[in-house]
């Protein structure tokens, strides 16, 4: 009936329960900007809408766990998503946020193993999800589909080798250490201040590198971070961590 | 020395984001920008959590660090 609404059946264990949309319901543009649906003529756009289901999620929530069996790719609608990894230590490493129009999970869904990264909503967040069995057969209906798919992995993998190569820490925390020592008060009693971001512009990198650089150099008792400072507590230690001459 | 995150209104579009993840609550969307409000501070932290400008899609909000050497 139109208009009516149902809610999935039959899912596998340990999924949320979701509401499959009918066809009023969709938010056809939300989905359309996503990378995996760009291009789609309007009957295949038709067909998979029918699998799409919609979930919403309150701040803080977690949508879904590192380790978990992965059934379903999430897209998001609205909202910020932040994908992260916890090592055995507790330590929080934030691989990417995604943002509406950004997909996450697909990497396991297709490999048919576990979720490789935690998701948690940094705001109100309202997800659209396609399970791992209706994107399969998408995929083998829709050569499209398939093809926007592959050049959605690509680009991920193109960013994890641009993450391999700035997590060669060293380099990065060495250029963030020479950046901090050229942007203290200067002579004239000046003080220079700084973002992240444009510390991360200075650096080359992103800027999620610059905040687990100075996380480090501050373990390493070289600086202190507080509220909007950042103080240099042992100057000839920073210094040789930059490869500045004393 | 500003210890509030600093907005550039022009940059602004009110989507909001950022009033949404501030821990603090010192960000309020005030029409189509946000502004700070004047009587309240980043208590919860001791530093800055910087999510209000990790979150923002155009820069807009930004927390400025000053770079001191500890005497």
């Amino acid at each position: 009936m139109m208009g009516e609404h149902t809610v999935a059946a039959a899912l596998p264990d340990n999924m949320v329960v979701g509401i499959i949309l009918d066809d009023m319901s969709v938010n056809v543009e939300s989905l359309q900007s996503s990378a995996y649906f760009s291009g789609l003529s309007s009957e295949e756009f038709d067909s998979i809408k029918g699998h799409i289901f919609e979930k919403a999620v309150a701040r803080g929530e977690i949508v879904l766990f590192e380790g978990e069996p992965a059934r379903a790719v999430y897209f998001v609608v609205s909202g910020v998503v932040k994908i992260f990894k916890t090592s055995t230590d507790g330590k929080e490493q934030i691989l990417y946020l995604a943002r509406p129009g950004d997909s996450f999970n697909d990497v396991p869904v297709f490999d048919g193993g576990l979720s490789l990264a935690s998701a948690e909503a940094l705001t109100q967040v309202v997800l659209y999800a396609i399970k791992k069995s209706d994107l399969e057969t998408s995929l083998q209906e829709y050569p499209k589909l398939a093809m926007n798919v592959t050049h959605v992995l690509s680009k991920r993998i193109e960013q994890v080798i641009s993450l391999v190569e700035d997590l060669s820490f060293r380099r990065v925390t060495g250029r963030v250490a020479k950046i901090l020592l050229e942007n203290t008060e200067d002579t004239d009693g000046h003080k220079h201040r700084l973002t992240q971001q444009e510390m991360a512009a200075m650096a080359g990198t992103a800027r999620e590198m610059i905040g687990r650089s100075l996380k480090l150099l501050e373990e390493e008792g070289k600086v202190r971070l507080e509220r909007n400072r950042i103080v240099i507590t042992d100057k000839e230690a920073l210094m040789e961590v930059a490869g500045v001459g004393r | 020395m500003a210890r509030m995150p600093v907005i550039d209104r022009n940059k602004c579009n009110g989507c909001g984001l950022c009033v949404e993840v501030c821990q603090c609550q010192v960000l309020v969307l005030i029409g189509n920008a946000v502004e700070i409000k004047e009587d309240r501070k980043c208590h919860l932290c001791t530093r800055w959590c910087t999510m209000c400008e990790t979150v923002c899609p155009t820069g807009a909000i930004q927390c400025p660090f000053e770079v001191v050497v500890e005497e």
